[in-house]
């Protein structure tokens, strides 16, 4: 019964309206995907956000990451920043991003006077082979960075338990 | 039962630069995994690691889940005086674990 009046009004509808439900019901559905199939931020963007669009030179950064890994799991880097670590001049963040992860974020290092020599030393993932970027934040507000391109034979993130 | 391994000299001169090291156990489920049933394993990383020397903040790190499980994390310190350096994880669940090391500065 019910079902019956639902056809006739769905039938009842001009082809228009008919035509905008599905276009409709197909945004829901694209709506409905897991958070990580949409958009992540590009490398740029996430970099962006980091700098609040300040200029990025090359340089200052030396970051040592192995060119090819095995493991995507564990990949250890390590970051030095060319700085006196002085009280008024000094490394006030190093950040690291990626390109091709599911979240452009890997880490963001505060670092202050105190820290004698700006050095950083971590273990990251690495879903597969991309771009990995450092970017140093000086205490006089510009930014340094350095890149690397690494090689993942075995990604991390995203196997499946089953 | 989480475990804490910190690496901290136990003597320095003063005005010497340190190493410290920091390593805790800790899963750091990034949340883009599936478990055997099907249902995503929900996201559970430590997202912030702070070390304070002397009661003073030294070394902040924000985490993100492309940091590898177990996240060891190696930084720099100038020995300041006789102290106690403490570290302090937090994860999503906001559960913190703290650790303490002491050194002896000359």
């Amino acid at each position: 019964m019910a079902e019956d009046v639902a056809k006739h009004a769905l039938r009842s509808l001009p082809e228009m309206d008919r035509r905008t439900f599905m276009a409709g019901a197909a945004g829901v559905i694209v709506l409905a995907l897991p958070r990580q199939a949409l958009a992540r931020p590009s490398l740029d963007e996430a970099i962006r956000g980091f700098t609040g669009g300040a200029p990025v030179q090359a340089g200052r950064v030396r970051f040592e990451i192995p060119p090819l890994v095995e493991n995507g799991n564990a990949v250890g880097v390590t970051l030095d920043v060319e700085s006196p670590m002085s009280a008024d001049d000094y490394v006030r963040r190093v950040a690291l991003f990626n390109e091709k992860n599911p979240q452009a974020d890997i880490a963001i290092f505060h670092l202050g006077p105190r820290a004698g020599r700006a050095h950083v030393a971590t273990r990251i993932r690495l879903a597969t082979s991309q771009v990995v970027v450092a970017i140093a934040e000086m205490s006089d507000g510009s930014f340094w960075s350095s890149k690397a391109s690494v090689i993942v034979t075995l990604a991390a993130c995203i196997e499946d338990l089953s | 039962m989480t475990r804490a391994l910190v690496n901290v000299p136990k003597s320095a001169r003063r005005g010497e630069i340190i190493e410290i090291r920091a390593m805790i156990s800790h899963t750091m489920e990034t949340g883009y995994r599936v478990g055997p049933n099907g249902v995503p394993i929900p996201r559970r990383i430590i997202n912030r690691f702070v070390c304070t020397y002397d009661g003073e903040e030294i070394f902040i790190a924000e985490l993100f889940p492309a940091i590898a499980a177990n996240p060891f994390i190696a930084f720099t310190t100038v020995a300041t005086s006789t102290g106690t350096v403490r570290f302090t994880w937090t994860d999503d669940s906001g559960e913190t674990y703290t650790e303490t090391a002491e050194i002896t500065v000359t």
